[in-house]
């Protein structure tokens, strides 16, 4: 479903040059859920970004499907993201203007389906999420915990077929955190989406499939 | 989209309550200052009764005097025996009209003082001029030859002499004369100084000698003018004109060289207010261009700074859009929506504030009978220009924010 060749990713600015990546090797299956790991600064969120075309490798390739990535313009790539892949982040990235239901109806604007139709699917992945009573509220009246299941529910929406989450129970307490992991595994077990989470925490990683395990930008196993 | 679009732009517009004030505030103002200098423009220069043949009307106001050890007389100074001599005889214009300016003057009704401005015409002035007649009729060629004691007033002078009574065919005293009123004709604003007064009679009674041979007329002054057939007859004119005075003479002795033209109204204007008898407009237009692009310039430059912080302060949701597949140029529209918006908005209330400063204006009576409006062209130009600068201001940081990659934009933009 992905693959990583030969990547590296090296930040420079005038004085200093931090290499975040080194000669990255990944594979990952259709339906596979994974979980990256490993201490802070380490590359982790580095990775996710350039496997959710994010951000670009310095060197190497990113496939999708078999299709290599590197050349593909700046419309292409945003279609790309839109059809195949879901973004969870540590801080939610909720748009705070609109309301619950309009940030999740988000990937759907860009794939031009109509008002009504959109709303139905949003409505759905809120529901999926248990977040149904408290699609008018705004990001701002939400708690921590529901904010994420706003930002799964957009994830979802648009049943794409990567789901990439970064630190996703990150802000949470436990409880929360865990019923977010159930949410993720349920849609890697009923939809068979591909799931690529980062995490610190050993206990969600152990539920995952495989563990990627980074040190100073490089792949440890 | 478009909708989506909207909804946005309408929720950061109240979010961010104090840019939203000062970008419609800039707009709002840039708008407001070039619709009321147009509306001034429009009725100082445009075709406003009685002047509605502007278009085919030049007129012989100033002029420049030199003696030969150099010195210089300038003004409106020519005499009716010039006008007669040079002007009169030409035969490309349809028309020719000569009259003074307004003269200040007061007038006596029993005890009451009546303030008034008299000006001294032929029968061609009227011909020339659109003037509307509430009542009666104007002097002819042959009241003016005889200098008979006609008079047309305005409707001002009926109410403060007449008490608004019926006028046509009553006297008016002034000056020991009994002019019989002919005709009584709408206020005219003092904006337009050429036909202004409020009370007009034959050139005979000017207490100057009509046919001394001099060049310099005197006070109040006298012009000349002169009404085409087509106003592609103008330059013909302008031309019979200069070959006319080319041997000009110069009866006083003093001077030796005369420069002057037959000038649009336009041109005439700007002689008045820059003192050059070449009537050149190009200093005004230019002064009026400058002042205008300040004006302009100064919000533009504020609305490009305020669009900058609001669209780096917005990088996170443009690295969101970008994750979940909006293109660079998807997300540069989306920006363009919303400076069409507030654009709009600011237009629109600059439209009203405008109508309401210009109601209150013309109400005030601070100049009397002159009614400025809101010329919609020019408020369509300035629109155009505010959309201009608010599309570049508020497109060029977005499409160059949306050119990042959505990891950086996430970052907030840095």
């Amino acid at each position: 479903m992905i693959s990583l060749k030969n990547i590296d990713k090296v930040y420079r600015t005038d004085r200093i040059e931090t290499t975040a990546l080194r000669s990255i090797n990944i594979e990952i299956e259709k339906g596979e859920l994974v979980s990256v790991m490993g201490p802070s600064g380490c590359g982790k969120s580095t990775l996710l970004n350039i496997m959710g075309l994010l951000d670009k490798p310095s060197h190497g390739n990113v496939l999708i499907e078999g299709q290599k990535v590197d050349q593909f313009g700046d419309i292409k790539l945003a279609a790309l993201r839109n059809k195949k892949i879901g973004f969870i982040f540590q801080s939610f990235h909720l748009i705070n203007d609109l309301s619950v239901v309009d940030n999740v109806e988000l990937p759907l604007i860009y794939r031009l389906i109509p008002g009504r139709a959109r709303r139905k699917l949003a409505m759905e992945a809120l529901e999926r999420v248990g977040l149904s009573t408290r699609t008018k509220h705004f990001p701002n009246q939400l708690s921590g915990g529901q904010r994420q299941r706003v930002a799964i529910a957009r994830a979802i929406v648009g049943r794409p077929e990567i789901i990439l989450a970064d630190e996703p129970t990150g802000n949470l307490d436990s409880m929360m955190g865990a019923e977010i992991m159930d949410i993720l595994l349920g849609l890697n077990r009923d939809d068979n989406a591909t799931i690529i989470m980062v995490t610190h925490d050993e206990l969600l990683a152990k539920q995952t499939q495989r563990i990627i395990r980074l040190f100073d930008g490089a792949q440890v196993s | 989209m478009l909708k989506n679009y909207i909804k946005i732009a309408f929720k950061v517009m109240l979010r961010n309550k104090l840019f939203t004030f000062i970008s419609l505030f800039g707009i709002c103002f840039t708008l407001l200052f070039l619709i009321l200098l147009s509306s001034v423009i429009d009725y100082g220069f445009g075709p406003v009764k009685p002047e509605t043949k502007l278009a085919r009307t030049l007129s012989i106001t100033m002029g420049s005097l030199s003696t030969e050890s150099g010195g210089n007389t300038m003004g409106p100074l020519f005499s009716p025996w010039f006008f007669r001599k040079y002007v009169k005889p030409m035969t490309t214009p349809e028309k020719i009209s000569i009259s003074s300016y307004y003269n200040p003057d007061v007038i006596y009704r029993g005890d009451k003082k009546i303030k008034l401005g008299i000006k001294y015409t032929d029968a061609e002035f009227w011909d020339i001029c659109d003037f509307n007649f509430l009542e009666g009729q104007p002097y002819n060629k042959e009241e003016v030859a005889a200098t008979d004691q006609v008079a047309v007033i305005n409707r001002r002078l009926q109410e403060l002499y007449f008490d608004g009574e019926p006028t046509a065919g009553k006297i008016l005293e002034y000056k020991d004369k009994r002019y019989l009123v002919k005709g009584v004709v709408d206020n005219v604003s003092i904006v337009r100084i050429m036909p202004y007064a409020d009370i007009w009679v034959p050139m005979g009674h000017a207490e100057i000698e009509l046919d001394k041979p001099t060049l310099i007329g005197g006070f109040p002054g006298w012009y000349a003018s002169l009404l085409a057939k087509d106003k592609h007859d103008i330059p013909a004119i302008k031309a019979e004109f200069q070959k006319r005075i080319e041997n000009v003479e110069f009866p006083e002795g003093i001077y030796n060289k005369l420069l002057t033209s037959a000038s649009s109204y336009q041109e005439a204007l700007a002689r008045q207010m820059f003192r050059r008898q070449d009537g050149n407009i190009y200093p005004f237009m230019m002064i009026l261009l400058g002042v205008a692009t300040i004006f302009m310039l100064l919000p533009a430059i504020n609305l490009v700074n305020i669009n900058m912080s609001r669209i780096y302060e917005r990088a996170s949701e443009i690295g969101i859009r970008k994750a979940y597949g909006a293109s660079s140029i998807v997300l540069t529209g989306q920006f363009l929506v919303e400076n069409i918006i507030i654009t709009l908005l600011g237009g629109i209330l600059s439209v009203v504030m405008a109508a309401i400063i210009l109601s209150i204006f013309n109400r005030s009576g601070i100049l009397a009978d002159t009614t400025f409006t809101i010329n919609f062209r020019v408020f369509f130009v300035s629109m155009g220009f505010a959309l201009f600068f608010g599309i570049l201001s508020g497109v060029y940081p977005a499409w160059k924010m949306s050119r990042l990659m959505p990891v950086q934009a996430l970052e907030g933009g840095e």
